[in-house]
């Protein structure tokens, strides 16, 4: 092994936020004196937009094309090779100030709620009651609620939480929409018993979820369904949107 | 080299013994002495004041003596420290006791009388089988393909396993249909490999696929049978799984510096390990499916401790509110004992979580009877009675966790809303099999009478007999219930048509039965055991629980008599009908008996019972016993026999011994037994008659000698009948026959030809020569008193012997010829004495036989010339190189001899000792010390009266200096 160049940041989680000193040290290592021209630091953020496959004129998620990378370079003579070492981080938007308040919502789904059905008369009947601690959430905090099974004629397959990110980006000649499931936790497995309550818990993901954003030009959001299969092939889903912030 | 004659020194034995023996010194209480028990005192002085010696000066020491092996371990042993440390054996045994502690020493530790999910762990395994095939599903879901390429030179064995390995490796779907139970086993096994393999070589993702993966194996229900056992399996997985995350982030807590104590809170974790744990916990929040997100989140739940001091308290409780989305109520209980496992082992204190999971479970206890699982029932042909037992294990660990220190209003409370629920067979028996057998004792009527109105279809209602029947084994009930709670029972029980449910179930009560009641009652079960058991030879299917109620039984009728007096029990154990379980039996018997039995019986009962059971032991023996189980046999055998006494009653004892030969002939030891027992009985008549023997006790004494001559010869062991021989012919000495013991002894001159240069000891070939010797010895020392026969001539049997010895083959290079020639001088020299150093009582031997006669003694001293001619002559031989050294210790001792028995006031005597001096020396290879210290004592003993000659001899005897 020749010599090696690493980054170590200080802080083991990478996360920083705006005005904050980024620190760490550069760790060269080699068996032998080391002789270069010169180090340097770089620190590079991108946004990578790219051409969806699926509709012309469309990007793909902007939320994972941006990127933190530190670089760091170092220049030899000739004989040598330039050694280069990058190491991301991660950077959040500041914690909003003020007070954040819970905006609990309850829900009852029977197959009167429904829109979307075909022949209402085929359903099986079934009630299910709930509600979800706060529809504004914090990034860091788990998504909270409690569901009940209080009556189905049909026996329950699976429900699950689904989480999904819209992005939607205007301009001029209109705007376009995308919605991206990041994340699926299923909370039942199998016929439930029947008037015990449940409870809804999701951890958001922390590498595909970040604060609602609204702009002019686009935007970020996220919503939850909870979908409820029922035998032999019912497929329910309630869909609920979601305030992200980050305190 | 003309012969040297030989003259015995005369002795006096009398003097000899007075002048060798101590000096006695009055001892003072607390004074030292080598033979006062060891006080241990933990005294931290390093002085050890010893200052006493064997000499027989007076001896002051202190008298707390520090034992040095017990000071160096400063009151703590390692032994006695492992032994407290738990082990499950050992736990089972400390339950009981420690049971009635429980109420008063709450606190929150998991103490050893809580039972270890690993003493459950086995008994699942072995229970929940299955013969139909099962089937594993994993996808380990990646999106690379598949990077296997195989050498077409592997063999074929080794290419599919390879690709298996490498479908591991990355994404694929791998079905495996149609495994056996076997299979499945090892494939789970395999699976713990791969996950161990996976992590040693830092693929942690690979690692945590195969837990998720596995996991999800637990949410299959097809196969039901086998569910339990797949849980065990499992969970294995799981528990190493979880080890080895929180090691790992254990580990990085760890720096160079300092090791994080057992006890660390969470500021003491440093930010990287933090974020690791919390990587894992983030990473397993992601998982789609219910039950691996559960399973695997539980089986890391003490790495919360890395994170924050309450995590696993908060995290507890979410996970058991996670359970209740599991619908399938067999998934979702054992989801609650893996649980309750790991709050057990992680935080015990945490008491609120256990109870949930035990109320929670109460309230989805309705959907075992719904239509989802009656329906999969009909789907896989399980009949309820075989499905509901499958909660067992489950039900019995949620309910033991919740139960263990609980106070009694908990359990009440517990009970009370098992009661409520319709169908409670399953839970009245997990109360059973979990709660202190202390609670259920006490309220056993009100469990009989649950247990009638239970459903017939559902639970299968022996179970729950047998249930309660094992906690009134450990615990009793009110004294008033005793008789109706066993009448119910029984009245129950007896009704059991299938064989194997009857005696599952009455093998459990017997030990109630025989705690509490008498004779009649445990009549009455065998005696209906043996109704139910005999048709159709039902028993051949239940042998260890038969055996099981055998041990019981002898386990509390300790009195034999009472036990035989038990009418059943011999017809019971005459349904033992496959003859190793029947010797097994036997063996347990004898085993209590020997242990339990404190005075010799002659009661006729015991004895016929007893001759039958070591009879069939003794029968089961042939071509192929091993030795050890022989060696077992003829100890318990022996140990009977050692019991058997009739007191004054001789004949019949004598009798009894030989029945006992005839029942026993194919064991030695036992025949051996006999014959030290029958030689005793001649002895207790000789004392009895206080030596003189009346015509009538002389006759019994002489069928006691004939009994042992007869027996001997069929001994196969050679040092065994030499030995017994010797032994018998002194005790028909001892008993006057003088004519028999002459018999006895010649028998043993005769056998000495036959011994093997090599005998068998513990299955290895040793050579006989020293035993020999040392038998030859023995032999010696009792002809000495052995009167000559009158029709024979002088000596007769030591000249008989001498012949034997003289054509027996010796080993080549051996000594042992000559050492045994010198026994025989020093014999002689004792035969020449005036009065024989000891006699036996009422035998005059040869020394007031011939009066010191002088023919007595020429023909004795002739025997002394040659045996020493024998002896110079081997010195002789031996002056080659490599045979010096024992030429010197030969040599050495020859002196010796002579030294001690010979008159040296003889000069030829005296001069052949001083050239034997000079031999030892000559080639140096002597020891010095001894040499100094042999001329020491020549030195000594010429100042007794009578041997001043030894002044001038130890001038003549040079001490040869070091060159």
């Amino acid at each position: 092994m020749g010599t090696t160049l690493d980054i170590k940041i200080k802080r083991a989680n990478k996360v920083y936020h705006a005005g904050e000193m980024l620190s760490g040290v550069v760790v060269i290592s080699g068996k032998d004196s080391v002789q270069h021209q010169g180090l340097s630091l770089t620190v590079e953020g991108t946004v990578n937009l790219q051409l969806s496959a699926k509709s012309v004129g469309v990007f793909e998620a902007f939320y994972n094309s941006v990127k933190y990378t530190l670089r760091c370079d170092m220049r030899r003579s000739l004989l040598a090779k330039d050694l280069t070492k990058t190491c991301e981080f991660i950077v959040h938007s500041t914690p909003q100030k003020g007070k954040w308040t819970p905006s609990p919502v309850d829900f009852t789904i029977t197959p009167d709620t429904l829109q979307n059905v075909k022949e209402r008369a085929l359903l099986p009947k079934f009630l299910i009651r709930g509600h979800l601690n706060s529809t504004s959430c914090v990034i860091t905090q788990p998504l909270t609620g409690e569901l009940v099974v209080e009556s189905s004629e049909a026996a329950i397959k699976s429900i699950e939480l689904q989480l999904v990110r819209v992005e939607t980006c205007g301009c001029a000649e209109g705007y376009a929409r995308d919605a991206t499931e990041i994340q699926n936790i299923q909370i039942a497995d199998g016929d439930v018993c029947r008037g015990l309550s449940i409870p809804i818990y999701m951890v958001f993901p922390r590498l595909f979820t970040c604060p609602t954003l609204e702009t002019t030009n686009f935007k970020v959001e996220f919503e939850v369904n909870i979908v409820v299969l029922l035998h032999p092939d019912h497929l329910i889903t309630e869909n609920f949107p979601l305030k992200l912030c980050r305190m | 080299m003309a012969a040297f004659p030989w003259h015995s020194r005369n002795r006096n034995y009398k003097a000899e013994f007075a002048s060798c023996r101590l000096e006695a010194v009055p001892l003072e209480f607390g004074d030292y002495h080598p033979l006062k028990p060891i006080m241990v005192t933990e005294s931290k002085t390093k002085k050890v004041s010893r200052k006493g010696s064997t000499s027989s000066t007076s001896s002051s020491s202190s008298s707390s003596v520090v034992d040095p092996l017990s000071s160096v371990l400063d009151g703590t042993d390692p032994l006695s420290m492992f032994a407290a440390s738990a082990d499950p054996a050992t736990l089972a045994a400390a339950m009981d006791n420690s049971r009635k502690k429980r109420d008063r020493d709450d606190n929150s530790i998991v103490g050893s009388d809580f039972e270890p999910w690993a003493s459950k762990r086995g008994e699942i395994l072995a229970r929940y089988t299955t013969t139909e095939k099962l089937s594993i599903n994993l996808f380990m879901g990646s999106e690379k393909g598949k990077a296997g390429t195989a050498t077409s030179a592997m063999s074929e064995k080794v290419r599919t396993r390879l690709e298996e390995l490498d479908d591991f490796e990355e994404g694929s779907q791998k079905e495996l249909l149609n495994l056996t139970q076997q299979d499945y086993v090892n494939r789970i096994e395999e699976l713990n490999q791969s996950l161990k393999d996976a992590w040693a070589s830092d693929q942690k993702v690979k690692a945590l696929k195969i837990v998720i993966q596995c996991s999800k194996l637990l949410s299959d229900t097809s196969v039901i049978q086998f569910y339990p056992s797949k849980f065990v399996l499992i969970t294995d997985i799981l528990d190493t799984f979880g080890k080895l995350v929180y090691e790992r982030i254990f580990s990085m807590c760890v720096d160079n510096r300092s090791v994080l104590p057992d006890h660390f809170s969470p500021e003491n974790v440093n930010d990287t390990a933090k974020e690791t744990c919390l990587n894992w916990f983030f990473k397993i929040a992601s998982i789609r499916e219910l039950i691996p997100r559960f399973y695997v989140e539980a089986s890391i739940l003490k790495c919360n401790k890395f994170l924050s001091k309450t995590g696993i308290s908060e995290c507890l409780p979410r996970l058991t509110c996670m359970v209740r989305g599991i619908g399938d109520p067999l998934v979702s209980v054992y989801a609650r004992a893996y649980l309750c496992r790991v709050g057990m082992e992680v935080a015990p204190h945490l008491k609120e979580s256990l109870n949930k999971n035990f109320f929670d479970f109460l309230l989805t206890f309705k959907q075992i009877h719904g239509d989802t699982v009656q329906n999969q029932l009909v789907l896989q042909g399980v009949e309820l009675p075989s499905y509901l037992p499958l909660y067992s294990p489950a039900m019995d660990w949620v309910f033991q966790c919740v139960s263990y220190h609980a106070p009694e209003a908990l359990l009440t409370e517990m009970m009370e809303r098992c009661k409520k629920l319709g169908n409670n067979a399953l839970l009245l028996n997990s109360v059973m099999s979990a709660f202190r057998a202390e609670f259920i004792a006490a309220r056993s009527m009100d469990f009989i009478g649950m247990i009638k109105e239970c459903d017939e279809s559902g639970f299968p209602k022996h179970l729950l007999f047998r249930s309660l029947g094992l906690n009134l084994a450990l615990a009793d009930p009110p004294e008033s219930d005793r008789l109706q709670i066993l009448n119910e029972a029984w009245k129950v029980i007896t009704k059991l048509k299938n064989p194997q449910d009857y005696i599952n179930c009455a093998e459990v009560w017997v030990e109630y039965t025989c705690k509490h009641f008498t004779k009649r009652e445990v009549n009455t079960i065998l005696a209906d055991v043996i109704k139910h058991m005999t048709p159709d030879r039902a028993f051949e299917d239940s042998y260890p629980q038969l055996q099981s109620i055998i041990k019981k039984v002898i386990a509390h009728f300790h009195d034999f008599s009472v036990l035989f007096s038990v009418e059943k029990f011999l017809p019971f154990l005459d349904m033992f009908q496959k003859e190793s379980v029947r010797v097994e039996v036997c063996k347990c018997i004898m085993e209590v008996f020997i242990k339990h039995q404190q005075e010799p019986t002659k009661d006729p009962v015991i004895l016929n019972a007893l001759l039958h059971v070591c009879k069939t032991m003794h029968d089961s023996v042939n071509a192929l016993t091993l030795e050890d189980e022989k060696r077992m046999l003829a100890y318990l055998i022996n140990g009977f026999i050692k019991m058997v006494s009739f007191g004054r009653d001789f004949e019949q004892q004598l009798s009894f011994y030989v029945e006992a030969r005839s029942m026993f002939c194919n064991l030695e030891p036992v025949l051996v037994q006999l014959i030290h027992s029958v030689n005793r009985l001649a002895m207790e008549t000789r004392k009895v008659m206080k030596g003189n023997h009346s015509r009538k006790t002389a006759a019994f004494v002489r069928a006691c000698v004939a009994y042992c001559f007869i027996t001997i010869p069929s001994l196969a062991g050679i040092f065994t009948r030499l030995n017994l021989y010797l032994h018998s012919g002194q005790v028909a000495l001892a008993n006057q026959c003088l004519s028999q013991a002459d018999a006895f002894f010649k028998a043993a001159i005769s056998l000495v030809p036959e011994v093997p240069k090599m005998i068998n000891i513990d299955g290895k070939m040793r050579p006989s020569e020293s035993f020999l010797l040392e038998f030859l010895c023995n032999f010696f020392s009792t002809l000495l008193i052995v009167p000559d026969h009158p029709e024979h001539g002088v000596l007769f049997l030591v000249r008989e012997l001498l012949n034997v010895i003289q054509d027996y083959t010796w080993e080549e290079n051996s000594d042992e010829k000559i050492r045994i020639y010198t026994c025989v001088l020093h014999l002689l020299s004792a035969m020449s004495q005036e009065t024989y150093l000891y006699h036996v009582d009422k035998v005059d031997s040869n020394d007031s036989l011939y009066g010191g006669d002088s023919k007595f003694l020429a023909e004795n001293n002739k025997l002394c010339e040659t045996v020493m001619a024998q002896i110079l002559e081997h010195l002789k031989t031996l002056a080659k190189d490599e045979a010096l050294k024992r030429q010197s210790s030969l040599g050495l001792s020859f002196f010796n001899s002579i030294l001690a028995h010979g008159d040296l006031r003889n000069n030829r005597l005296n001069q052949l000792s001083v050239n034997l001096w000079h031999l030892a020396q000559r080639h140096g290879c002597v020891d010095t010390r001894t040499m100094v210290k042999t001329l020491e004592y020549i030195k000594k003993q010429s100042k007794q009266p009578d041997m001043g000659h030894l002044t001038e001899l130890a001038l003549r005897l040079p001490l040869q200096t070091r060159t």
